[in-house]
């Protein structure tokens, strides 16, 4: 280099003015960035601010329900059926439930709904004029269940009356909440004058109340009766997949990222493997659902529905993301921790689980149940694998049918009543939520234990 | 302050006595403990040392001194084969430990850093408590019958690394938390807890301040009446004050060797009298 470079030409004062020149320039962008930045922020919480208050809104009154309560007559007139059998002595059990189940069944075959019918004109002012068919649209439809079941449950009611909460319909409900348009002419209304007029008695009357909807947490779907439809089955099935991912994915997953992390010798075949898991983080989840139905039903002969083929589903698309993570958290413990380890005398074994993995235990916690809070929300590959049958019955094990919260709310979304399930789908999303807040929430808090711990 | 003054007079007091004693810089005669013939490192396809040949005495301060990049610490990281640990990393030529090949297939690694601890340049102390820490090593190498024994283990280590005073009343909080020149002895007392007879040490001062320093240099003389020590220094006054033999690195070779007080009042080598006048490093 012949020339001086520039820079040491330059007087004191020249620098200090092309310093300063280029100054302004300089926070300026700074100052554009920051705007951008907090622009951003808040256009992703307005987002979300936005989405939660609409789930609000929509979802809050649908955890009222209105009950109605009745004063139920067990007539005699209608149920003409024989005394409920009594166990003779020398009967054996077998013969004993088979004369108990026939006699259950003469029950069952009963007209019901006259007692229902009977029961609301008995709670409706007198001489109030309306149909058996129109009044009977006032309570839900499985009021007559309950009352029977009341009855097997307790054959001496016959002749009494007793006092019976049952649900009242869903349209008697959207009626009660203001969710029909009061000015549409009869043609367009699905209840009928009288019955709208006797919802309206009752309501001024006390016989319907409102309260909490247990029924939406404590009831299975139904679609016979939309108002008595709940979440119950599809969270318990949703419970079993997650205890199923918690079980496979987490040992496999921390034990597969361990021995690629530390043990594995660093090959073409390590690398291949890891570009594959990678590869397989971003695999779209409907594809892990025809592998399903592919592998575990068609091959494995494993049941339709099951809890346990989603959970089986759930665990492969689960595994990457808890192996990244964890390969991430192994990535992350500093050499000196493994070479003070090491030059102690330790194994390579013991010095990944005395040292290495007790250290990385927060973040990969954390990153397995945000996976499995993941896993909980995913919905496509369960539609594939039968999941999204309606199942009205509480699964007792991973083997029976069910069905899962996110596919619950499919499923509420599609219900063609919809200006009763638009709430009841909102207010799905809200328990959906309240279990992944739960849960992200567990996370937070056993890593900020852990880290503490250590 | 007045804790701070004690420490500073201690140590003067002790670099003293340390010039006073009479082994201080010369190389006593010694049994050789460890030999090392013609050793070379390669990392990949860069050669890192070239034909080291040294001997190591028993019971005495041999540290390695050089420019930055020399291979001094390479070479230390061969006597307990750490250098296994890093990917790419081969070793040749001979060590032997007491006439036995350490680079020997038949010898485990585990049982070899069991006889040679290893004290390192940054303090590392496990993220556990400090007697935890001091309880490490006897625990996975088996040595102590039961708790009385790990007890007695790890509060002799503390005392021998003269930390015991410092954190007797604390023992259960995190090894951690310890400033940086406790945290360095812990690191100490953790490598004598396995009872070696080699402490390997990699510039164990160079993350410390003075006072810490001084307090270290004074342990490693107390400590080489019981265990053969090789230190990897950056500063030439260090090795001037606690070692007795020197051995003066440059560019992955060994240019000399010799008593401490040979190769600072009159090295035979150009190269390391320029090293040790300021000129290189």
């Amino acid at each position: 280099m012949t020339d001086t470079p520039r820079v040491a030409t330059l007087t004191s004062a020249e620098r200090t003015r092309l310093i300063h020149s280029g100054l302004r320039r300089r926070h300026l962008s700074e100052q554009v960035f920051k705007g951008l930045g907090l622009a951003a922020i808040i256009l992703a919480l307005g987002f979300v601010a936005l989405l939660f208050a609409d789930v609000l809104r929509k979802g809050v009154p649908a955890f009222v329900q209105s009950n109605l309560h009745l004063a139920v007559t067990y007539d005699p007139a209608i149920i003409a059926v024989e005394p409920a059998p009594i166990r003779e002595a020398g009967q054996s059990d077998a013969d004993f439930r088979a004369v108990s189940l026939k006699w259950q069944r003469d029950v069952a075959l009963l007209n019901w709904n006259k007692v229902v019918e009977a029961s609301l004109r008995a709670a409706a002012p007198v001489g109030f004029e309306i149909d058996s068919k129109q009044i009977l649209t006032t309570a839900e439809t499985d009021a007559r269940h309950r009352i029977r079941e009341l009855f097997v449950a307790d054959p001496t009611l016959l002749g009494k009356t007793v006092e019976v909460e049952v649900l009242a319909s869903a349209n008697a409900a959207n009626w009660i909440k203001g969710n029909i348009d009061r000015s549409l002419p009869d043609t367009q209304q699905q209840l009928s004058a009288p019955a709208r007029a006797l919802i309206d008695q009752f309501t001024a009357n006390g016989t319907i109340s409102s309260g909490f909807a247990w029924s939406i947490l404590g009831n299975v779907d139904s679609r016979a009766a939309p108002a008595a439809a709940g979440l119950a089955g599809a969270f318990v099935g949703s419970l079993f997949m997650m205890l199923i991912v918690v079980v496979l994915a987490v040992p496999i997953g921390v034990a597969s990222a361990i021995y690629l992390e530390e043990f594995a010798p660093k090959s073409r075949l390590t690398d291949f493997i890891e570009v594959n898991i990678n590869n397989l983080a971003a695999v779209p989840s409907i594809v892990f659902g025809l592998l399903g139905a592919a592998v575990f039903i068609n091959y494995f002969h494993l049941p339709l529905s099951a809890p346990i083929v989603g959970g089986l589903v759930l665990t492969l698309m689960t595994l990457p993301t808890i192996i990244i993570a964890t390969r991430g958290a192994l990535l992350g413990v500093s050499p000196a921790l493994r070479q003070a380890a090491l030059g102690m005398g330790a194994s390579k074994t013991q010095m990944v689980f005395h040292h290495v993995l007790p250290v990385t235990l927060p973040s990969i916690l954390t990153a397995t149940i945000l996976g499995v809070a993941h896993a909980l929300g995913e919905t496509a590959p369960l539609l594939l694998i039968g999941m999204k049958a309606f199942v009205a019955s509480v699964p007792a094990t991973p083997f029976d049918q069910a069905t899962a919260l996110p596919v619950q709310i499919y499923l509420w979304q599609g219900n063609e009543n919809r200006n009763f399930f638009e709430p009841r789908t909102a207010a799905a999303i809200m328990v959906l939520l309240a279990l992944m807040i739960t849960l992200n929430g567990f996370a937070i808090y056993l890593r900020s234990r852990l880290e503490k711990r250590a | 302050m007045d804790m701070l003054a004690g420490k500073v007079k201690r140590t003067e007091a002790t670099i003293n006595t340390m010039a006073t004693r009479p082994d201080a810089h010369t190389a006593p005669d010694r049994p050789i403990r460890i030999n090392a013939e013609d050793v070379t490192v390669h990392y990949g396809a860069k050669q890192a040392l070239f034909g080291i040949s040294i001997e190591i005495p028993d019971r005495a301060v041999t540290s390695f001194i050089g420019p930055s990049g020399c291979g001094k610490s390479t070479f230390l990281r061969c006597i307990n084969r750490m250098n296994d640990t890093i990917e790419g990393a081969k070793v040749g030529g001979t060590i032997t430990l007491d006439g036995e090949n350490i680079y020997d297939p038949s010898l485990d690694v585990v049982e070899l850093r069991a006889r040679i601890g290893m004290v390192f340049q940054k303090p590392n102390p496990f993220p556990k408590s400090i007697y935890e820490n001091v309880a490490y090593g006897p625990k996975i190498h088996g040595l102590a019958r039961n708790k009385a024994d790990l007890d007695e283990i790890v509060i002799s280590s503390l005392k021998k690394a003269g930390l015991f005073e410092e954190v007797k009343d604390r023992l259960n909080e995190p090894g951690t938390g310890l400033s940086g020149g406790q945290q360095q002895r812990l690191c100490i007392a953790r490598a004598i807890a396995v009872g070696p007879e080699v402490i390997l040490m990699d510039e164990p001062c160079s993350a410390l301040d003075p006072i810490a320093t001084a307090i270290i240099e004074e342990l490693i003389d107390e400590l080489r009446e019981n265990y053969t020590i090789v230190i990897v220094t950056h500063s030439m006054q260090q090795a001037a004050r606690v070692s007795q033999k020197t051995a003066f690195f440059h560019l992955g070779k060994l240019i000399e060797v010799g008593p401490t007080s040979d190769i600072f009042t009159n090295p035979v080598h150009k190269q390391t009298q320029d090293y040790i006048m300021g000129r290189i490093g």
